[in-house]
């Protein structure tokens, strides 16, 4: 069997989940009444490495995010988030782990009543910390995301572009150890995506965080796996041609199964019809 | 045949309405409980009770004043009969404090919060607001739910002493300046018809009241489906049964109240 076979997926292959290992699928399955949604999905995340997730729409690739940090139970199977084992935790239990996870929600999900600052500042403000730190950390944030002058807006009238930069900066204020990124590109123009894709990538390059991004764009996937963040630039730069980024993969779900888990060479080399026609 | 379909939906429906009840239990149960566990939010407790209480003042102080004097003008009309008009005071607030002035509160109330509730939390829940508040490691349960529950049950309390004042008061009105009765004699009435199981009984209820609406409008908000025609419908479901329950739990808290404090 060579290693492009490899990448193929039997139903049953299951991985060893590590307990250093920020997220890893065992058997998972899902059903929606009589639709079966996810079959048998397994995968293990290693640390300090993005995941994209490919697929058609309605294939459950945002299910398979809320699964990751347990809004959502799968019917059987198990899910190991930071070593720890979720599907069975009750609620209470899964809050500190959730506070370990960023989500980059499709909508973005801010809450429209509240302030950017506020926005940004959630997780802070929940744990007491003083305002000036609160503050610092939002504006620190939110020049991550080259945001700053929208610190006292309020949701409604920020452009959408804006709005998922604002969900970005709520995701990675308290650095989390995992982000779950859903379609953080869907629904915008080609320049707004170039600065959403940078971040992610600023994000992955610069705290090395592990991270699961779903997205429907292709143009988008590949501009992660072919670029780097330059931190002196500012800005993303071009990988020598025909490399990839080592610690970014592909996902791919079709049918209710993960049919493609591998590097982009893999993935590329893929003789799958359904691959194929996906990349073409 | 039809009769075998016939059954069987009733048999989804009585399933589907005990699961409803079933999971009710464990909501309200589940919002009691984080009274006893941190973190606790004081600060969005006292938002609520503003919004709750103080926004309320108006709508309760008019029913409460309007009902008084709508029982005072009734009655002092039928007692005028027997020439019982000196009574016209005990009437009124025997009236108010017992029944009128927290069931009608809690209506009042519930029609403006309630479904204030359902509409809010129901748009949090179709806008992903409400996951996205778990994924940030925080309970909604404990967030949104709890410090509601707290803040009306306070409030609804506190509200129907108003509501008592301002019917009695009312009444006074209507007593002195249309039925042409003695104010001194109306209140002196009023006040000695009033016994301790009638301030237990009237603010017993209030306090049940308030429970029952903030839960009904926070389950229908966190349960709601259907984007945001769902919102909709939950709201006008949060007050028709929040409306119905309070009448319902009223007839059994009088009677409880009858078997705990029989009539002399």
């Amino acid at each position: 069997m060579n290693g492009l076979a490899e990448t193929i997926l039997e139903p049953q292959a299951q991985p060893n989940c590590e307990p250093e290992s920020p997220l890893c699928f065992r058997n998972v399955c899902l059903r929606f009444g009589p639709r079966v949604l996810l079959d048998r999905i397994s995968f293990s995340l290693g640390k300090g490495e993005t995941r994209i997730l490919l697929g058609l729409a309605g294939m459950g690739k945002s299910v398979l995010l809320k699964l990751a940090n347990g809004l959502m139970k799968p019917d059987s199977g198990e899910i190991f988030l930071f070593g720890q084992e979720i599907t069975s935790m009750r609620e209470q239990e899964l809050l500190p782990l959730r506070r370990r996870t960023g989500m980059v929600f499709q909508e973005s999900a801010l809450f429209d009543s509240l302030t950017v600052r506020d926005n940004v500042a959630w997780q802070l403000m929940e744990r007491k910390m003083t305002e000036a730190v609160i503050d610092r950390r939002v504006h620190q944030a939110l020049t991550f995301v080259d945001l700053d002058q929208a610190f006292a807006q309020y949701p409604p009238s920020l452009s959408g572009g804006m709005r998922r930069r604002v969900s970005i900066a709520r995701a990675i204020i308290d650095k989390p150890d995992l982000i779950l990124y859903d379609s953080p590109t869907g629904g915008l123009d080609p320049v707004t995506s170039h600065t959403i894709n940078e971040l992610v990538v600023k994000e992955r390059d610069v705290y090395k965080t592990a991270s699961i991004l779903v997205t429907h764009r292709l143009q988008d996937a590949f501009t992660m796996v072919t670029h780097r963040f330059d931190p002196e630039a500012n800005a993303l730069v071009p990988l020598p041609h025909g490399t990839f980024d080592p610690n970014t993969r592909f996902m791919v779900l079709h049918e209710s199964h993960l049919l493609f888990d591998g590097t982009t060479e893999d993935l590329l080399r893929s003789q799958d019809p359904f691959l194929q026609e996906l990349l073409a | 045949m039809p009769s075998v379909l016939f059954t069987e939906n009733i048999d989804k429906a009585v399933r589907r309405w005990l699961m409803t009840v079933q999971d009710y239990a464990i909501f309200c149960a589940a919002s009691l409980a984080n009274l006893f566990r941190t973190p606790r939010y004081w600060a969005d407790t006292l938002i609520q009770a503003d919004l709750i209480g103080v926004g309320s003042i108006p709508i309760v102080v008019l029913t409460g004043f309007f009902t008084g004097g709508v029982l005072a003008l009734q009655s002092a009309a039928s007692l005028a009969q027997f020439g019982a008009q000196t009574y016209t005071g005990r009437f009124v607030s025997l009236s108010m404090f017992r029944e009128l002035a927290p069931v009608l509160t809690g209506l009042m109330v519930s029609g403006r919060n309630a479904s204030g509730m359902a509409s809010e939390l129901g748009s949090m829940v179709v806008t992903e607001q409400m996951d996205a508040m778990r994924a940030l490691g925080t309970d909604p349960m404990k967030k949104l739910v709890t410090p509601r529950v707290i803040a009306t049950v306070m409030a609804l309390f506190l509200l129907t002493i108003i509501a008592d004042t301002l019917g009695t008061i009312g009444g006074s009105v209507v007593a002195v300046f249309i039925s042409h009765l003695n104010g001194a004699q109306y209140f002196s009435s009023a006040y000695q018809a009033l016994a301790y199981t009638d301030i237990v009984q009237g603010l017993t209820k209030p306090v049940v009241f308030g429970f029952i609406l903030a839960t009904v409008g926070c389950y229908k908000g966190m349960r709601t489906t259907g984007g945001t025609q769902g919102v909709g419908r939950a709201t006008t479901q949060a007050v028709v049964i929040a409306s119905v329950l309070i009448i319902f739990s009223d007839f059994l808290i009088s009677r409880v109240m009858l078997w705990i404090f029989p009539p002399l």
